[in-house]
């Protein structure tokens, strides 16, 4: 006998994910996910952000590692809150990780919540945490080619981020190639080049952000 | 690769569907996967395979049905199917287009053997 079931197979995932974003919106939380691989910068992306952003956003920030916390330390070393997950081998953040880290912040008390997912471009694109944006970051050093091997978490990103903008002297990177990829993957998502750690571009994207936060309210109110 | 929680995900559901029907054994499992997901089909079948022994699905078959990339433009409504690259409206050529399909991992059917219905090996 067939049985017709038609349901999602990250069910659980998604159910759980659209539960924590009713939560954000009820309190006005934006939700951003960062996403890039081991390395690229995703903690220095967040430093930078911090910087730029404190004065007009209370901000708040959710570390998805495999193992260790010394990325939550960094952070709370600027004063911000933290919250580390450890994922103990898992490639990738699940919305229900980020339910109990949610729980462990005074939630009333945050207008941006970070997060840093696991680095991995693969596993991360297919899990909705109840994030009102996903934005990816590649390094220089990973080369222009990127989006070819993994056009998926390109063609879902809100933005780009091309970190490490200071090396590129040093690197055969093609941008108008990478530029051109990109756009073929994701035909209106804007690229910031970016050297997080020393502060150059790091305006454009805060920029973007403060307006996708304010358009997010916005359409909140409405 | 995350095909192990994927397919653990779908053993779940199907055996929790099986069992309400008291069914004696699952035959077949059907899925549906966007293609424009990040799953790997042979990752898919490696686990499907590691996982059912001593279950109900133990022996089943498992189905994954392909749902191509389809984006409706905002511009003028045309829908049409793509890949990964080059998301462009066929009728007025603007990038302003919103997937519809392609990103599904859905499981769509079971098909079950029942107490007083011996499996003959057919389908209906
Ligand atoms: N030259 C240069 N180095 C950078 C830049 N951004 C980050 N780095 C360096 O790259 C290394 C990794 O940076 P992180 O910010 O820790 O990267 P991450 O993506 O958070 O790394 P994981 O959490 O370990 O995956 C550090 O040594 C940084 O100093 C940049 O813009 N330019
Ligand atoms: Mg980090
Ligand atoms: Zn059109």
């Amino acid at each position: 006998m067939k049985i017709d079931l038609s349901k999602p197979i990250l069910d659980r995932n998604e159910r759980m994910a659209a539960e924590n974003r009713a939560l954000f919106d009820e309190h006005g939380v934006f939700v951003l996910d960062l996403l890039a691989s081991p390395g690229a910068g995703k903690t220095s992306t967040i430093l930078a952000t911090i910087g730029a952003l404190r004065e007009r956003y209370r901000i708040a920030v959710i570390e998805g590692d495999i193992a260790s916390d010394v990325d939550a330390q960094k952070i709370k070393a600027h004063g911000v809150p933290a919250v580390q997950i450890n994922t103990g081998g898992a490639c990738h953040l699940e919305s229900d990780m980020i339910r109990r880290a949610v729980d462990a912040l005074e939630i009333t008390e945050i207008d941006l919540l970070i997060i840093e997912n696991v680095g991995n471009l693969v596993c991360p694109t297919d899990f909705d945490l109840g994030e009102h944006a996903k934005v990816m970051i590649l390094s220089v050093p990973e080369g222009h080619d990127k989006p070819y091997k993994y056009p998926n978490i390109f063609g879902r990103a809100e933005a780009v981020i091309l970190n490490k903008y200071d090396t590129m002297p040093v690197f055969d990177f093609d941008e108008a190639e990478f530029r051109d990829v990109v756009r073929r993957l994701n035909a209106t998502v804007p690229v910031f080049p970016m050297s997080a750690t020393r502060g150059q571009g790091v305006e454009a994207w805060a920029e973007w952000l403060a307006a996708r936060i304010e358009a997010q309210r916005a359409a909140a109110t409405r | 690769m995350h095909e192990m929680g994927i397919v653990s995900g779908i053993l779940t559901a199907s055996v929790d569907a099986a069992a309400r029907q008291n069914a004696t054994a699952i035959n077949e499992i059907r899925i549906r996967v966007g293609e424009l997901t990040e799953i790997v089909d042979d990752a898919l079948y490696f686990a499907f395979e590691a996982l059912t022994p001593g279950t109900l699905a133990e022996g089943a078959t498992l189905v994954v049905e392909h749902v191509p990339g389809r984006s409706k433009c905002v511009e003028c409504g045309t829908t049409f199917n793509h890949g990964r690259f080059d998301v462009e409206c066929v009728g007025c050529g603007s990038y302003f287009c919103e997937m519809v399909e392609g990103r599904e991992l859905e499981i769509e059917s079971i098909d079950i053997d029942l107490p007083d219905e011996p499996d003959t090996g057919e389908t209906p």
